[in-house]
C-alpha cells in the first residue's frame, strides 16, 4: 500500500500541470484535491494510467451545492484505485454558467454520473452526447438537489379519472413546511409566519 | 431477408427486478442492439430530505433504499457518522452489527438466486429460499420490531440489544439454511437448463468491470478479488475468517455461484460472531449522541436533559467531509458525508452499487437475445430503490 502516494502525487502533479496548480485537502477522508476545470483531464489521465497511482475505477461523481461562494457548485470525483486499495477524491468549483469537460472516453461509468449531477445540480458536462434527466420525472422543471429548490417541490401530480389523463398542478400546501431552528432552542424559537407574496416568489 | 428493426418498451413493471424499471429495447429481430434504461421511477429524494432531517432521522431512509438489503446500508451511514463524531463504538455492538450484516446478506443473495431462477423458469428455489428468507425476517422483528426496516444500525452502536435465546435461535436456523441451500444447489449447479440460460450469458471481462464502477459479486464474478470486508475492515471484519469467493469467466453462472459461496462464507462469519459474542455496552456510553437507559430517566435530571435534548434538536457533528463504504450484499454502498457543524447533514451523497451495474446493462446485453436479458437483469440484482434514491 502507498501510504506516502500524496508526496509522489504532488510532485507529479507539479511535473505535469506546472507548479501551484492544486491544494491537497488532507482533512476529509478521503483525501481531496482542489484542482480548476481546465487541469481536470490531464490530471485524471495522470492518475489512471500511471502505474504507481492506477486509479481506474471511478466509483462516483456528485455535486455540492454552496450557495454563497462565488463559484456556487462543487464537483466530485471519487476515484479508487483496486490495485492498491486507495482512494482519492477530486474536486472542482464550477460557476452557474460554467460547463465541465466531460470523462465518459476515460470511464465508462461516468455516463450516469454525469446525468444525474446535471439533473440534480444542473452542472453541464460537455461532450456527454447522453445528457438527459435521469432520476427526476419527464419535462421536471429545476435542479432538485440545489438549496434554493423548497423541499416540497413545485408541481404534483396526480391522475384525473374525468379526463383520464395525468395532471400536473402547481403543489398546494395545507400547512406550511415547518422548518424549526434548532441552533438555539432555550432562546426562544420566533414563529414566523410566511406571507403571502413571500410564497408566491419561492415558487418562481 | 430484410432486417427488421423493433423498438420494445419492457417494463415499467417486471418481476426479476426489485421495483419499476423501465427499458427501451431496440431489436434486430430477436437480438438486442441497444437498451436505454429509464429510471428514476422510484425517485423519493432520499437525498434532499436528508438534509432537512436531524443524523438520526436520517437513519430510516437508509432502510428504504436497497429494501432487501437494509441493515447494510444503515451501517455505511452510522460509520460515516461515527467517522466525523470520532466515536468509539463497543465491541458487543460491532459484532451485533457484522451479524446482522451477515444475516442481511444472506437475506438478500436468498432474493437474487431465487429471483434469478424465476426470471429463467424454475419457482422451486423460490419456495425454498423464500422460508429461509422468512426467518431472516423474525430476526429482524426480534431485534428491532420491524420485519424490513429495522432502523436498527445507529451510529454510536446499535438500538438495543439482543433479546434472550436469538443467538441459539440464529445458531439453529444456520444448519438448516445451509441444508436447504445445498438443496438448492443439488437443483441448480448441474442443471442443464439452469447452465443453459447462464453460462456464457453476460460476459464481462475484470478490466471492463472495474473500468465500469463494478463492485460486489458483479466485480469478484469476473475474477478480481476485491472486497471492503478484506480491503477495508470496519466493525470487526478483521476478526473473523473468511473467504472472497471469486468467479473465472465472467458470466451469469459464475456471478450465481460467486453469490451461493458468499452464503456459505456469511454463515461462516455468523458463526463466529456468535461463538465470540462479548458481553456489554452496545451503543457507545456518550450520552451526547446516544440516549442514555430509559430506566434512569425518572432519577436523573441530567438524564431527562439528555433525552429531550437529544429527541428535539439531536446532536451536532463537527464540520468535515467523510466517505465511508461498506461491502454490501449487492456492491460498494458509500455514503459520502458533508457536515457543516450543525445537527443536520449539508450534503449526504449515497453511493448505490447497482446504479453503476444498470448503467452496464446496455453494455453486457448487447447482442444477446430478448430471453437472455431476463436472466441478465436478474443476475444483476438490481433493487431500484436504492437506484433512484
Amino acid at each position: 500500500m502507498l501510504s506516502n502516494i500524496n508526496e509522489y502525487l504532488a510532485s507529479d502533479i507539479e511535473k505535469t500541470l506546472g507548479k501551484d496548480r492544486i491544494s491537497v485537502i488532507e482533512s476529509t477522508d478521503p483525501v481531496s484535491i482542489k484542482i480548476s476545470t481546465s487541469d481536470l483531464i490531464p490530471l485524471l489521465n495522470l492518475l489512471k494510467s500511471n502505474k504507481l497511482y492506477d486509479f481506474k475505477t471511478l466509483i462516483d461523481i456528485f455535486g455540492v451545492d454552496y450557495p454563497s461562494n462565488s463559484k456556487r457548485f462543487e464537483v466530485n470525483y471519487s476515484l479508487l484505485s483496486i490495485k492498491h486499495n486507495y482512494r482519492v477524491n477530486l474536486k472542482i468549483e464550477v460557476a452557474e454558467d460554467e460547463e465541465v469537460p466531460s470523462i465518459v472516453g476515460m470511464y465508462n461509468a461516468a455516463g450516469w454520473f454525469e446525468r444525474e449531477v446535471w439533473d440534480m445540480y444542473g452542472v453541464k458536462f460537455t461532450g456527454n452526447s447522453d445528457l438527459r434527466r435521469i432520476l427526476t420525472d419527464y419535462e421536471f422543471e429545476g435542479h432538485p438537489l440545489r438549496k434554493d429548490f423548497p423541499l416540497t417541490g413545485h408541481k404534483e401530480v396526480r391522475y384525473d379519472f374525468e379526463k383520464k389523463k395525468i395532471e400536473y398542478k402547481d403543489i398546494t400546501l395545507t400547512q406550511e413546511y415547518r422548518n424549526f431552528d434548532f441552533k438555539s432552542p432555550w432562546k426562544g424559537t420566533q414563529y414566523k409566519i410566511q406571507k403571502e407574496p413571500e410564497k408566491t416568489e419561492e415558487k418562481q | 431477408m430484410t432486417k427488421k428493426e423493433i423498438t420494445i418498451n419492457f417494463g415499467a413493471q417486471y418481476s426479476v427486478t426489485q421495483g419499476v424499471l423501465k427499458l427501451i429495447l431496440e431489436m434486430d429481430g430477436e437480438v438486442i442492439q441497444k437498451v436505454d434504461p429509464h429510471i428514476g421511477l422510484l425517485h423519493r429524494g432520499t437525498e434532499k430530505l436528508i438534509e432537512h432531517k436531524t443524523y438520526l432521522q436520517a437513519v430510516p431512509y437508509f432502510d428504504r433504499l436497497d429494501y432487501v438489503s437494509p441493515m447494510s446500508q444503515e451501517h455505511a451511514f452510522a460509520l460515516a457518522v461515527e467517522k466525523l463524531l470520532k466515536c468509539d463504538v463497543p465491541i458487543r455492538a460491532q459484532y451485533i452489527r457484522v451479524l446482522f450484516s451477515e444475516l442481511t446478506r444472506i437475506s438478500n443473495h436468498c432474493l437474487n438466486v431465487s429471483s434469478n431462477a424465476i426470471a429463467v423458469g424454475t419457482t422451486t428455489p423460490s419456495q425454498w429460499l423464500s422460508e429461509q428468507r422468512e426467518k431472516i425476517m423474525q430476526f429482524y422483528e426480534e431485534v428491532s420490531g420491524s420485519r424490513m426496516h429495522a432502523n436498527y444500525f445507529r451510529p454510536g452502536g446499535v438500538a438495543q440489544d439482543l433479546p434472550e435465546g436469538l443467538l441459539e435461535r440464529i445458531e439453529k436456523f444456520t444448519h438448516g439454511f445451509v441444508k436447504t441451500l445445498a438443496d438448492v444447489e443439488g437443483l441448480l449447479n448441474e442443471n442443464r437448463i439452469w447452465k443453459q440460460r447462464l453460462v456464457d450469458i453476460g460476459i464481462v471481462e475484470p478490466q471492463d468491470a472495474i473500468d465500469r464502477a463494478f463492485t460486489g459479486p458483479m466485480l469478484r464474478g469476473s475474477g478480481v478479488p476485491w472486497d471492503l470486508r478484506k480491503a477495508r475492515p470496519y466493525d470487526v471484519y478483521d476478526k473473523v475468517l473468511f473467504d472472497i469467493p471469486v468467479g473465472k469467466h465472467g458470466d451469469c453462472y459464475d456471478r450465481y455461484l460467486v453469490r451461493v459461496e458468499e452464503m456459505y462464507q456469511s454463515i461462516r462469519i455468523i458463526k463466529q460472531c456468535i461463538n465470540s459474542m462479548p458481553n456489554g455496552a452496545i451503543k457507545t456510553l456518550d450520552c451526547k449522541v446516544s440516549p442514555p437507559p430509559c430506566t434512569e430517566m425518572k432519577e436523573s435530571i441530567e438524564t431527562m436533559i439528555h433525552h429531550f435534548k437529544l429527541c428535539t434538536e439531536g446532536y451536532s457533528v463537527p464540520g468535515g467531509e467523510v466517505y465511508s463504504a461498506v461491502e454490501a450484499p449487492k456492491g460498494e454502498f458509500g455514503v459520502y458525508l458533508i457536515s457543516n457543524g450543525e445537527n443536520k447533514p449539508y450534503r449526504c451523497k449515497i453511493r448505490a452499487p447497482g446504479f453503476a451495474h444498470l448503467q452496464a446493462l446496455d453494455f453486457i446485453a448487447k447482442g444477446h437475445t430478448l430471453a437472455d436479458l431476463t436472466a441478465i437483469i436478474g443476475n444483476l440484482d438490481l433493487t431500484l430503490g436504492e437506484i433512484d434514491r
